[in-house]
């Protein structure tokens, strides 16, 4: 028997608008970039909930119809909510519609999409509950599986998540951390008792999330049968096949013309015509498997790009100055009480803001590997340092 | 090839080019008679030559006042009165030309090679007597020196003509190859594109201290470098507007603006009027040491120019650990990444980020790390070698009538 456990990550950030050294001290408002531009987080929020959420989630909504069998789960950042809830509400509707069929999961994590657990764990601990609290409110669920930003998963974040009372746990199927084993199993983290470790299977994820339009690749076209019969290869040596990937895989990292929506469509039906196969939210996964093995993950793991490491966001000295630099504002923020001042802090941790400023790909050449609003690193790291600057002056002081 | 001198003689980013070029394609196995037009003393005959040993190249100078960067009121202030050379720019021009025809009938080659305007002459009067094809090297055009306004007919027929006559261009950038088709009719599959390099022998090795400005440095001073001719396609009044901007936010902050040109006494009295004179310095044009000293003391490097052709001048500045600016409207801009970028009239936008490298460690860490990694890429070797490829090209479908 092989399950498919698929996870859909929901998240927009609010970006920073081109914000300069002369708005320091003058402008308050470092997310409210205008025009038809990939600045302007209300128009980006729209144009990918016309291409993506919509769709997407009404595709979602028949095929839960449709197949009785059929679930999946998503986690959606306390940001990603907000911006919907003003520029796409019918996409909070949509969400609404799917989870109260009980069959679709939702996730834990920080409302920010921040990576505040390696630089404040009280931070953390707050965007949690401000993101359980946002789930309660809108969908009537208390979560019982984590996942954080980026996939982003060390020993010790299992260890908290475990005091914290969740079942399980998501993080990268990485075969560094791995060696000879599958990721197709459950695994306990080391230093737990209980908690669950579920574990990306890249490849099956990948061939979804970042090849299906790929020319180059030997497997072009995918189609739902060819993949559910990878899928069904496993069976036998195998419980759970977790997909783990970014929901605007579907329509916006791959548009519409690439078939995308065909191959989720008949995905589900092609899936279950093995009787050997089913579907299952991670926590039906954890209360049907046991753990297999424990794994060790003594540094950070991510789902990032060959390094599968923060580099991408902490990897250059603009990032690292820029994370420390809102980090180190902590105290100052929480003590002015101000809550519009508080939530831009917080907006500033968006994980994706550091993401913007990577060098990485930037030095290859490969334009579409920098995949970021900005025209450079360096103009991310200079509106965001802006941003700060003013931050730190609303703060009282230089 | 009809070149332009060296460094260190040279008075800017042409003779560098020249240079390094020729430098790579002799070692690519390409043997290059470099003609150089020269102005020798009164007593050689103007048609004295001279053969000079030039690291495995033979180089042919002819006594010619031609210069680069002359432009038509200096050619007749500077040699109106000497009788050998022409009465005007344009009849030097000619005059070189001439020169041209009788050196081919002098020499052994397959190819002619011509580095801009003030060489195109002599390139088809070579090809015209040899029949051998010529290839069209272009650094600049009349609308990048004029920085678009007052475009000299004169020059541009000549211009138009080389290119017309030459069986191939070579465009130091997209950008420059865009121009040439737009302006000059010509067609784009004749024309390649050769970005321009830079080797670890172009950069001076020793640097002296030039103790008055380490010493502001070390009392706390930031410094930004703007090195480059003080002329109007190099943008030298914006870079001045920018400064102006700069220090209403980093007053502890020195502009630099090295190089001589037509603009600097306007520069001077616009930094005057403008109230930043204490913190402008003008210390004419650098060579070498002194060069290799201002990048070495320099936060940033500015190239706020109008319009560029390419630019060498920000990757010596990158190889020296110096991270840079540069304008959207050059040619470099295309083959570097790691550098700040923007419009040349956004003053602004330039003095945005020339603050935030000013203030911020980690943006100057991060852009200097990569740039100076960077730059070991754009090499001349890379320019040479599609230069050997083009020449062969040209001479497998050359057929002479």
């Amino acid at each position: 028997m092989a399950s498919v456990c698929i996870y859909l990550q929901i998240h927009q950030p609010y970006r920073v608008k081109q914000y300069r050294v002369f708005d320091i001290g003058n402008d308050p408002h470092y997310f409210n970039g205008a025009g038809e531009g990939k600045l302007n987080n209300e128009w980006v929020l729209r144009k990918v909930a016309e291409k993506s959420y919509l769709p997407t989630l009404r595709l979602l909504s028949r095929l839960l119809e449709k197949h009785p069998e059929f679930r999946f789960s998503v986690s959606v950042s306390g940001v990603a909510l907000e911006q919907m809830a003003s520029a796409a509400p019918e996409a909070i509707l949509l969400l609404q519609k799917v989870v109260a069929t009980g069959r679709v999961e939702v996730l834990s994590e920080t409302y920010y999409h921040s990576l505040a657990f390696f630089y404040s764990r009280d931070e953390f601990e707050r965007q949690i509950a401000m993101h359980r609290a946002a789930i309660k409110k809108i969908f009537n669920i208390k979560p019982r599986v984590f996942r954080n930003t980026e996939l982003s998963y060390r020993n010790d974040l299992a260890q908290w998540a475990e005091d914290a009372g969740y079942d399980g746990i998501l993080a990268e199927g990485w075969d560094a951390v791995l060696g000879w084993r599958s990721p197709n199993f459950v695994y306990r983290p080391k230093g737990t008792q209980h908690i669950r470790l579920l574990m990306k299977n890249y490849k099956l994820s990948d061939d979804i999330a970042f090849r299906f339009s790929s020319r180059d690749w030997a497997g072009w076209p995918l189609t739902a049968d060819v993949f559910a019969s990878w899928v069904s290869a496993h069976n036998g040596n195998a419980e759970t096949i977790n997909l783990f990937m970014d929901f605007e895989t579907f329509g916006e990292h791959q548009w519409e013309s690439t078939g995308i929506f065909n191959f989720l469509e008949r995905l589900p039906g092609e899936i279950l015509k093995n009787p050997d196969n089913d579907f299952k939210t991670p926590s039906e996964v954890i209360a049907s498997y046991p753990i297999r093995d424990e794994v060790d993950v003594p540094h950070v793991l991510t789902w990032a790009d060959t390094d599968r490491d923060l580099t991408a966001w902490v990897g250059n000295s603009m990032q690292r100055a820029a994370i420390e630099g809102v980090y180190a504002l902590e105290k100052r923020v929480l003590a002015s009480g101000d809550e519009s001042l508080i939530a831009s802090w917080r907006k500033l941790q968006t994980s994706d803001h550091f993401y913007y400023m990577c060098t990485k790909w930037f030095s290859d050449g490969d334009v579409h590997a920098y995949f970021s609003p900005y025209e450079s690193p360096y103009d991310a790291f200079i509106s965001y340092s802006n941003a700060l600057s003013d931050l730190r002056i609303r703060l009282g002081g230089g | 090839m009809f070149g332009w001198e060296f460094p260190p003689f040279n008075s800017g980013g042409l003779g560098t080019a020249c240079l390094g070029l020729t430098r790579a394609l002799s070692r690519e196995g390409i043997d290059i008679t470099f003609v150089l037009p020269k102005k020798l003393p009164h007593e050689a005959s103007h048609v004295k030559i001279v053969y000079a040993d030039l690291g495995g190249m033979r180089a042919r100078i002819v006594n010619s006042s031609l210069s680069p960067y002359i432009t038509c009121s200096r050619y007749g202030r500077a040699y109106r009165k000497d009788s050998i050379y022409g009465d005007d720019l344009f009849s030097e021009v000619s005059r070189y030309a001439q020169l041209g025809a009788r050196i081919a009938s002098e020499e052994q080659f397959d190819i002619i090679y011509a580095h801009d305007w003030l060489s195109f002459g002599a390139g088809i009067e070579a090809k015209r007597v040899s029949g051998k094809p010529l290839i069209a090297h272009i650094h600049a055009t009349e609308f990048d020196r004029s920085g678009g306004t007052n475009v000299n007919q004169e020059v541009y027929d000549i211009e138009r003509a080389g290119m017309e006559g030459a069986d191939s261009v070579i465009a130091v950038s997209q950008r420059t190859k865009d121009l040439i088709v737009e302006r000059y009719g010509i067609p784009p599959e004749k024309i390649q594109v050769v970005h321009n390099g830079i080797d670890a022998e172009d950069m001076p090795t020793e640097s002296v201290s030039t103790s008055r400005l380490r010493s502001l440095k070390d009392a706390g001073y930031k410094i930004v470098l703007f090195l480059g001719r003080i002329t109007l396609q190099k943008g030298p009044d914006y870079f001045v507007r920018t400064a102006k901007r700069v220090l209403q936010y980093e007053p502890n902050t020195l502009f630099i603006l090295a190089g001589s040109g037509d603009m600097e006494h306007q520069m001077m009295e616009l930094v005057a009027q403008e109230g930043i004179a204490g913190n402008v310095l003008f210390p004419g044009f650098l060579r070498d040491a002194e060069r290799s000293e201002a990048y070495a003391i320099a936060d940033l490097f500015v190239m706020p120019s109008v319009s560029e052709p390419f630019g060498i001048v920000p990757l010596e500045s990158m190889r020296a650990g110096t991270p840079v600016l540069i304008s959207k409207q050059s040619g470099v801009s295309e083959v570097v990444r790691h550098a700040l970028k923007v419009d040349f009239w956004d003053t602004e936008d330039m003095a945005d980020k020339i603050v935030s490298v000013l203030r911020n460690p980690a943006l100057h860490e991060t852009l200097r790390e990569h740039g100076v990694r960077e730059v070991l890429g754009i090499t001349w070797s890379r320019a040479a070698e599609k230069i050997k490829d083009l020449i062969e090209r040209i001479q497998r479908s050359f057929r002479p009538s």
